[in-house]
């Protein structure tokens, strides 16, 4: 059990119960109080620690995990740079800015350090761009081995790195090699991993700071002077019904991957120079037991979800494939991208790579026009940080409008092609409409 | 030799029917069914059509839970699974992805010295109550096997030697050949599984419970103890604030209203 | 007194559940409306074992029970009642007086092709002017060496038009009245048997339901099912169990009106607030759940019957009656829950209804049932 009931404060009211999502507690017979009984936990107890804070009488405390004394050997904030083809992925510029907040966090003298894995001719160029968006450090393990993502590859280099320079901190995109690369290496290094974070902290007070204001968290059993930095790592579970923050507190590296499109970029600094390390890597062909035959890009219309400034979706209310053809050509008026809820999706009116939402990809764009989407949870989880949702439904009790900023009640049918049609007169309504 | 093919699954709650009370907070889990992990479902699947294909395949189903887990041997075994084995032990509970990868290589190696070497191993790629994806790959580097993970295309070489899969990437795909034995994790483009056949649900089972000590794993390696990874704090997301209803008593009226709002904030 | 299913049971709803999901509710509106029958449906649910659910295996059966096929034909026919009847008229109507009353032979020759699906069966009794009155058949088998040779026709034979195998009752000594009646195997392509017209109906529009024509239709001897003067009882046993089989079907139809409207009035809203939130409608919903429940006993009773061995006839007989009248009843209130909405054929109740209405008349009306009833009761 991640807690402990201290007997001789619970009064056995029962009142603890009702915090447990697993049924965990029952009562055990218990002389010292006047009831006779007192909070016991049993073993559909998942560890998660939402009833902390449901005891009035302080008797459930969280159980303190014993830590190592050499963690202290591992320093700074390391960024698995994934390249392609010796393009680096946009979730790798994202997760250098992250990286940068996180190891001031830490210290002063922490360094958000890049690391770029593959051939010298691919990644040699891109060591300027980590700068310029801000690692102080590149690590780069070049090889002509190492020129498509391969499970084993990489894994054998970056092991190799980590034991050599022993980084506190390492992230990854979670991206489809970020997702297979990490926890082979995580596992190797017989370290913790969490998956597809969404923010993370290594400061208890910014944690607060953050669920404070974010979340329904009760936040009364941290100590915003704690000096610790472990990284607090939160996520989406549940189909994003639950957010779950996850501590590595007994190795080191400690290692997430994080979603694309989550986290900011920093402004990049033309020019900004810093060391570059070259690690040399003993890799050969031997270690690699997969052939890669042949790397396609599909001829399927390229959609760039996470970088979408505007996205139009659409959602089981189109009524029919067809629906998609209004979606797309809102789109094309508005310089968007088409979106899909997942029940579209299931439903085969559109490819999956267009589905927003916990299954599919996170989205972030300035405008998101929902259309005929009732607003699932779990699409929801992926796109409620947009910064301004448009919702269009049918159904004024949907729940897409709920986490609407702007709702129109109506048939999207009718409502779109006026949107369509007015796009453009935008700024002289808006200037009539002051007047 | 048959042909030996290990399947890991994992029976998760259906995500799509949990709610949360909205006054406490907390998910409500009454009466939310318990199901076959979608992803091990295409897992499962693929297993069975290479057993349509040959007849000397054996499929065994691997799956770590609690007693009722053995639900899922029983749906995977009526759908044409050979075996079940349900690894169910108190002491493997609270186990994050390390540990639970350590508890599956355990029961694995288990397998291997009851009944040889296996040719396979199929995961999903993800569950749909974590979503982490890291088991598959973290037992692949246990066992010291090669992995392909979102595989979403298969065929396997006559010879039954090898494989070449295609394996999804965001913006298309890698075709990749791996020599067996080897860890594929699967997604659903892969295929679409079958339904059970009421002959398999009333057939005989091939089910076992190994615990622990049956599966001779190091107890420092697993359970909650054992976990790298902790739960720090669980909690749900706040729901935001309720948006501005556009009004108008025309479609046309409505969407120049919201234009004016649009632009008023900014953001076009 | 057990109230619970098994696994085997709880698992083969769990299946037919997500069978039916996928494969029968799509197509349900459209089969009805172009009055098709689901060729495609019938082969999934051959290869998953959903014809041959009560039958041993060593027939090719699923090894079930009828419980498992009473629920069998529930799931399919709360997402569509012409899925259901297929699968219940082949099972009860053709499979099970065959395995019950055939020799050795008969089973070993049709039982694996019907309970496999790769053929589909079916049942003639009813004729122009024998419907209730079973018993004044006019379709005669006249013996003739080694040959029994058929002359008549039958009407409303569900599944005509695709079965291959037919169980056909003819009379072979009018002089003895129902003794004198005799059952027979006749298959698809019997000289002299064709299949006259299909009915246009009112309700469960995609199931085939013809004519069967017998001009000097010559059949092996050993096709006579049973002994000769046998074929009443053939018809009444074999009718016992169809009802198992309508009553469930009944009840899935009950069941699915249901389920819909249940979605319907939270998501419906008038004066503010979700139909569900009306009192008088909750009251509503409660009796017909009540009913449905009701039903549900009823009819998992005389399976569970049937399974022991039990004299279910009786049994079947309430099951059939209640569920229909039942199945009826909601599908009634389920379009007056959905109003306007509920006339139009954008919703399915309004096909659930026009379905329901078949399951008081066929395999023995209402009124049938309730003289089996009271004979059980009064005595004779």
């Amino acid at each position: 059990m991640a807690i402990n009931i201290i007997k001789e404060k619970c009064i056995g009211c029962g009142q603890c119960f009702k915090s447990c999502p697993k049924d965990a507690f029952y009562f055990e017979p218990y002389d010292g109080n006047k009831l006779g009984k007192v909070a016991a936990i049993g073993p559909s107890c998942d560890f998660c620690n939402q009833c902390l804070t449901s005891c009035k009488f302080g008797a459930i405390e969280e159980k303190k995990v014993e830590v190592q004394a050499d963690l202290g050997d591992y320093k700074h904030v390391w960024v698995f740079a994934e390249q392609r083809n010796g393009k680096l992925m946009n979730v790798a510029l994202e997760l250098i800015g992250e990286g940068y907040r996180l190891a001031k966090e830490i210290s002063e003298d922490t360094q958000v350090c890049a690391v770029l894995i593959g051939d010298e001719a691919d990644i040699a160029p891109l060591a300027e761009e980590c700068f310029a968006y801000g690692a102080e450090k590149v690590y780069k393990i070049a090889s002509p081995h190492l020129k498509n993502y391969t499970t084993d590859g990489y894994t054998f280099a970056l092991k190799e790195a980590i034991d050599e320079y022993k980084p506190e901190i390492v992230l990854y995109g979670a991206t489809h090699i970020g997702r297979d690369f990490a926890p082979r290496i995580a596992a190797r290094c017989n370290t913790g991993l969490t998956a597809d974070c969404t923010r993370l902290d290594v400061r208890v007070s910014s944690y607060i700071e953050y669920t404070s204001k974010n979340t329904t968290l009760d936040t009364s059993t941290l100590d915003p002077n704690d000096p610790s930095t472990g990284i607090k790592q939160t996520r989406p579970a549940f189909g994003g019904n639950l957010m779950a923050t996850i501590i590595c507190p007994r190795t080191r590296p400690q290692m997430s991957t994080v979603r694309p499109g989550v986290m900011q970029k920093r402004e990049p600094v033309a020019g900004a120079t810093g060391e570059i390390v070259d690690v040399k890597t003993t890799v050969s062909a031997d270690d690699i037991h997969i052939t890669i035959k042949d790397i396609v890009k599909s001829a399927k219309e390229m959609v760039s979800l996470t970088d979408a400034e505007i996205i139009c979706s659409g959602g089981r209310g189109l009524g029919d494939a067809s629906g998609f053809e209004l979606i797309k050509q809102f789109a094309d008026k508005v310089g968007g991208v088409v979106g899909s809820s997942r029940a579209a999706v299931d439903a085969g009116w559109i490819d999956h790579s267009h589905q927003v939402g916990q299954t599919g990809t996170t989205v972030k764009p300035k405008i998101y026009f929902a259309c005929g989407i009732s607003g699932a949870i779990q699409h929801l989880a992926g796109m409620q940080t947009s910064d301004c949702i448009v919702a269009i439904n049918k159904d004024a009790d949907a729940p897409i409008f709920e986490v609407a900023d702007f709702g129109i009640v109506g048939d999207l049918y009718k409502v779109i092609p006026e949107i369509i049609a007015e796009w453009d007169n935008a700024e002289a309504l808006y200037d009539a409409s002051t007047k | 030799m048959a042909f030996n093919i290990i399947v890991c699954a994992k029976q998760v709650p259906d995500t799509n029917v949990i709610k949360i009370n909205p006054k406490t907070g907390t998910l409500i889990r009454d009466g939310v069914p318990s199901i076959l992990n979608n992803d091990d479902a295409n897992a499962l699947e693929q297993a069975l059509q290479i057993k349509d294909k040959f007849d000397d395949v054996h499929i065994t189903v691997i799956t770590m839970g609690p007693p009722q887990a053995n639900d899922l041997l029983f749906e995977c075994i009526a759908k044409g699974a050979d075996e079940g084995i349900l690894v169910s032990d108190r002491a493997v509970g609270g186990s994050d992805t390390w540990a639970t990868s350590n508890t599956l290589e355990a029961a694995v190696r288990k397998w291997v010295k009851e009944n040889g070497d296996y040719d396979l191993i199929f995961t999903g790629r993800q569950a749909i109550d974590g979503d982490t994806a890291q088991v598959g790959p973290q037992l692949a580097e246990k066992l010291d096997l090669p992995q392909v993970s979102y595989v979403e295309e298969f065929e396997i070489a006559d010879d039954r030697k090898s494989v070449t899969v295609k394996r999804q990437l965001e913006d298309g795909y890698e075709l990749i050949e791996v020599q067996l034995p080897c860890l594929l994790t699967t997604i659903k483009e892969l295929n679409t599984p079958r339904y059970m056949t009421v002959a398999g649900i009333y057939g005989d089972k091939e089910m076992k419970v190994w615990n622990a000590k049956d599966i001779e794993v190091d107890l420092t390696k697993v359970g909650l103890e054992a976990s790298p990874t902790n739960v720090f704090r669980s909690f749900t997301p706040a729901p935001k604030q309720p948006g501005v209803k556009i009004e108008g008593d025309t479609e046309n009226a409505q969407a120049k209203n919201l234009l004016i709002k649009l632009k008023g904030k900014h953001v076009i | 007194m057990n109230f619970s299913l098994t696994k085997e049971q709880e698992f083969v709803r769990k299946m037919v559940r997500d069978f039916a999901e996928t494969e029968v509710e799509p197509l349900a509106a459209d089969i009805d409306a172009e009055h098709r029958f689901p060729e495609e449906t019938v082969a999934k649910m051959a290869k998953y074992g959903l014809l041959g659910v009560p039958f041993p295996t060593e027939y090719g059966g699923a090894g079930g029970d009828h419980i498992s096929y009473a629920i069998t034909v529930e799931e399919l026919s709360k997402k569509c009642a012409s899925t259901g009847v297929i699968c219940s008229a082949h099972t009860s109507l053709c499979c099970w007086p065959i395995f019950n009353w055939g020799t050795e032979e008969q089973r070993q020759k049709y039982l694996p092709d019907l309970l496999s699906g790769r053929k589909l069966g079916a049942f003639g009794l009813t004729e122009p002017n024998a419907g209730t009155d079973a018993s004044g058949q006019q379709t005669r088998a006249e013996k003739d060496g080694d040959y029994y040779v058929l002359n008549g026709a039958k009407v409303f034979i569900t599944n005509g038009g695709y079965a291959e195998t037919f169980v056909v009752m003819a009379m072979t000594d009018k002089s003895k009245g129902n003794h004198g009646i005799s059952a027979f195997i006749v298959e698809k392509g019997d000289e002299g048997f064709s299949i006259g017209k299909t009915e246009d109906k009112m309700g469960i529009c995609a199931s085939s339901t013809t004519e069967l024509i017998f001009q000097n239709c010559r059949i092996p001897a050993d096709r006579l099912l049973g002994e000769e003067g046998q074929g009443f009882k053939v018809a009444m046993s074999t009718l016992d169990g169809g009802r198992i089989g309508i009553a469930s079907q009944a009840l899935g139809i009950a069941q699915g009106a249901l389920d819909v409207t249940i979605e319907y009035m939270k998501a419906r809203k008038q004066f503010g607030k979700s139909l569900s939130k009306f009192q008088a409608l909750q009251f509503m919903v409660a009796e017909l759940a009540t009913e449905i429940e009701a039903a549900r006993l009823l009819v998992y009773r005389a399976a569970d019957m049937k399974d022991k061995h039990l004299a279910y006839g009786p049994a079947a007989a309430m099951a059939k009656y209640f569920a229909a009248e039942t199945a009826m009843h909601v599908t009634t209130k389920c379009v007056q829950l959905h109003g306007g909405y509920g006339y139009t054929k954008d919703y399915p109740v309004e096909r659930m209804m026009r379905d329901a209405k078949i399951t008081e008349i066929y395999e023995g009306t209402t009124e049938v049932q309730k003289m089996v009833i009271a004979a059980s009761v009064l005595g004779k």
